[in-house]
């Protein structure tokens, strides 16, 4: 009994540090950190300035063909999302402080540098395209919902309520880029609280602003480097910190690093895999080899 | 013949047998349904909560268990030149229904499943996909388990003399798999290494939304462990559930090994899981008495009290507690799934998330589709063992009536 349960002991470590083989690497190796393209396009939506008119809300949906998401109170009818949906793109939101301040926040995707959703995504249906646009390609897309779980932003949304459905999510208008027009929700601002740029661009505007009017902002331009930076820009009024308008707080690190710098390290080239497939393929053919041995001998 | 197994004998169509095809037929018209109207109408699932229990249950919890496979090979070929041989068969039979059944799943909850047929592509991989990797190696072990099962099958085709096509053909292929078998083997236990650890993995991306409690560096390496866990506690279920039900001897000596290497498992759980969030600060959130906190306890408690239990050889060699131990691992293990994928889960104010009828239907219609094929191949195949050599199984179970 006793050299076996050692022996099945030492297995047992030997798989478990194989398994863990990526944990001090990955703490050891310096971080990952990617830059967005020279030509990465932006948005820069100053929460200061923004109304909550909604017709932003309004010329998404027209540019994007979506429908209106109806509500129906005391029989009149609203197009009235309460969050973004397979229906909406864009949203404005109200965010109320504890002392009773108010700032309107717009939601859409962050349009990240380092995404999650595509660092996910098993046949990059959702990956980077030109200008560091995230977007979405309906003919890859299996439907299994992992940009959904893994985006932090809650971005990436499903069409629930048909056989057919498609993954839904703001793709800066890319069809409307492509002719050379703008996003529509930054042509529809009457205020442009949402501008369209270049990203760098945008980066020293939002900074200039804050300078310029330090008393009137919060001190920092949220997306500038949380998780690992994001191409869509925000700034929020002085006292009301990003965490109010539900933006969450994710670090510098770019959120996929630890996921991917940890299957980096056991599949790297492949080779921890195979090495352990040489030594299982060894400890069966011994095993195998000695069982024959045995029965042999009992004949 | 294989010299260990032989098919259980007895009317296949028994009254539990029809109770779980009714059960299954109901499966497949809510199944029909969904396809039709979509996941929103039958599902508890939403926009925050994209994954339900298709995926936490029948697909993370359900393969684990169904590991009885790779945890037995694990001992029976790499380390115990066969001593476990007599219940490899029926192990390898659960892992492959249960893993089928994972994968049927996987397709039912794909919302493009019309699209699959890209994944298995090269070209297309997204190698930093935690998801492709368990995609892909769920899709090989699937195919590899039920090579390891099919001389079970083959050994029963050579003899049929009767179809001399079918006979030969067997024979063929039962001497070419002869060959290949250590290779195959040994991918039975690689490829359930590799994704059991990354089905942990896939959660690591989740920084902002899993609960500290949960998240950790470590979750491949917890993930292994409950799946090795798991799958022996399965197999100690398994087996003196069918040992009762077709009144076998019990192969309690055998099963008393297994589970003192458990025990060791146990402990190396606890202690990662422990020191783990002693070395990144965060043994104070247990303290803290929520409802997170209180998960956890349980979880620690499940796990801990089959360590316990164990510990002595003698009240290992006691069946019952055997098996109540076996039934506490299970538990425990699915526990620390389920509340890695779905309770400390939390992506923001506002969202819930609970499973529908139709929705746990379906996952009900697919255990007792296991059940099914489960009765009818070890009663058509030599699958389960023999025990004492002296004892001709043939005869034995007019008890029976499952
Ligand atoms: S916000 Fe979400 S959906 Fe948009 S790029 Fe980032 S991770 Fe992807
Ligand atoms: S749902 Fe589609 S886009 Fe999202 S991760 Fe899955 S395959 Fe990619």
């Amino acid at each position: 009994m006793s050299p076996t349960r050692r022996s099945v002991l030492k297995g047992i470590a030997s798989a478990a540090t194989l398994a863990a083989t990526g944990v001090p690497k990955a703490i050891a190796s310096p971080p990952r950190r990617k830059t967005p393209p020279a030509d990465a396009v932006g948005l820069l939506y100053d929460a200061t300035r923004c109304i909550g008119c909604q017709a932003c809300v309004v010329k998404c949906k027209e540019a994007n063909g979506l429908p209106p998401d109806t509500g129906t109170p005391r029989g009149a009818m609203y197009d009235a999302p309460d969050d973004l949906n397979a229906k909406t793109k864009n949203i404005i939101k109200l965010y109320k402080g504890e002392d009773g301040r108010t700032s309107f926040m717009k939601a859409q995707c962050m349009h990240c540098v380092d995404p999650a959703c595509a660092s996910v995504c098993m046949i990059s249906a959702l990956h980077k395209g030109p200008r560091g646009i995230v977007e979405w390609d309906p003919d890859k897309c299996v439907g299994c919902r992992y940009c959904m779980t893994a985006c932090p932003f809650n971005v990436p949304k499903y069409e629930w309520n048909t056989a057919f459905p498609k993954i839904v999510k703001c793709e800066m208008c890319r069809h409307l880029l492509a002719k050379g027009g703008i996003p529509a929700c930054v042509a529809a601002c009457p205020r442009e609280a949402v501008i369209f740029g270049g990203l760098e661009t945008l980066r020293s505007d939002a900074k200039g602003r804050i300078a310029r009017e330090p008393k009137k902002y919060f001190p920092k331009v949220y997306g500038d480097t949380d998780g690992g930076g994001t191409q869509v820009l925000y700034l929020s009024a002085a006292g009301i910190p990003f965490g109010k308008l539900g933006l969450p707080d994710l670090g510098d690190d770019p959120v996929p690093e630890l996921s991917e710098s940890l299957t980096h390290a056991v599949y790297q080239g492949f080779i921890a895999p195979v090495a352990l497939y040489g030594i299982l393929g060894f400890a069966v053919y011994r095993s195998w080899r000695s069982q024959r041995l045995g029965e042999g001998g009992e004949k | 013949m294989n010299p260990h197994a032989s098919a259980v004998s007895g009317p296949i169509l028994t009254r539990f047998f029809k109770v779980c095809l009714a059960v299954f037929a109901m499966c497949i018209l809510v199944l029909a349904w969904r396809f039709v109207v979509g996941l929103g109408p039958t599902t508890g699932m939403n926009d925050g909560f994209p994954w339900g229990i298709w995926i936490a249950f029948d697909v993370v919890i359900g393969t684990a268990l169904a590991c009885g496979g790779f945890s037995v090979a694990i001992l029976c070929y790499a380390f115990n030149n066969g001593k476990y041989h007599p219940l490899i068969r029926p192990a390898v039979l659960t892992s492959a229904l249960g893993y089928s059944l994972a994968g049927a799943s996987v397709i039912v909850d794909l919302g493009r499943y019309w699209n699959v047929w890209r994944i298995p592509l090269l070209w297309n991989w997204n190698r930093n996909s935690v998801l492709l990797e368990v995609a892909i190696c769920i899709m090989t072990y699937v195919v590899v388990l039920w090579i390891e099962l099919s001389p079970a099958f083959l050994e029963v085709w050579e003899k049929q003399e009767k179809f001399p096509l079918l006979c030969r053909a067997a024979r063929r292929v039962h001497g070419w798999l002869n060959r290949y078998l250590i290779a195959i083997l040994a991918l039975g236990i690689l490829l359930p290494t590799m994704h059991q650890s990354s089905l942990g993995s896939l959660m690591l991306i989740m920084v902002s939304k899993l609960h500290k409690l949960w998240h950790t560096p470590l979750l491949p390496v917890l993930f292994l462990s409950t799946a090795i866990l798991m799958g022996y506690a399965a197999v100690i279920f398994e087996s003196a559930l069918a040992d009762e039900v077709f009144d076998r001897p019990r192969e309690t000596k055998l099963l008393a090994s297994m589970s003192g290497i458990m025990v060791v498992v146990l402990f190396f759980f606890l202690g990662v899981r422990l020191v783990d969030l002693a070395l990144r600060g965060r043994l104070g959130l247990i303290a803290r008495l929520d409802f997170y906190s209180m998960m956890f306890l349980l979880e620690m408690v499940l796990f801990l009290a089959p360590a316990l239990l164990l510990l002595s050889r003698k009240r290992r060699e006691n069946p019952g507690i055997e098996l109540i131990s076996a039934i506490m691992m299970m538990l425990a293990g699915s526990l620390y799934r389920f509340d890695t994928f779905l309770v400390g889960f939390n992506p923001g104010p506002g969202w819930s998330y609970f499973p529908t009828i139709p929705e746990m239907m379906v996952t009900i219609g697919f255990v007792a589709f296991e059940v099914l094929a489960y009765l009818f191949i070890v009663k058509q195949f030599p699958i389960l063992h023999t025990g004492l050599p002296s004892q001709t199984f043939g005869a034995v179970t007019p008890k029976s009536s499952v």
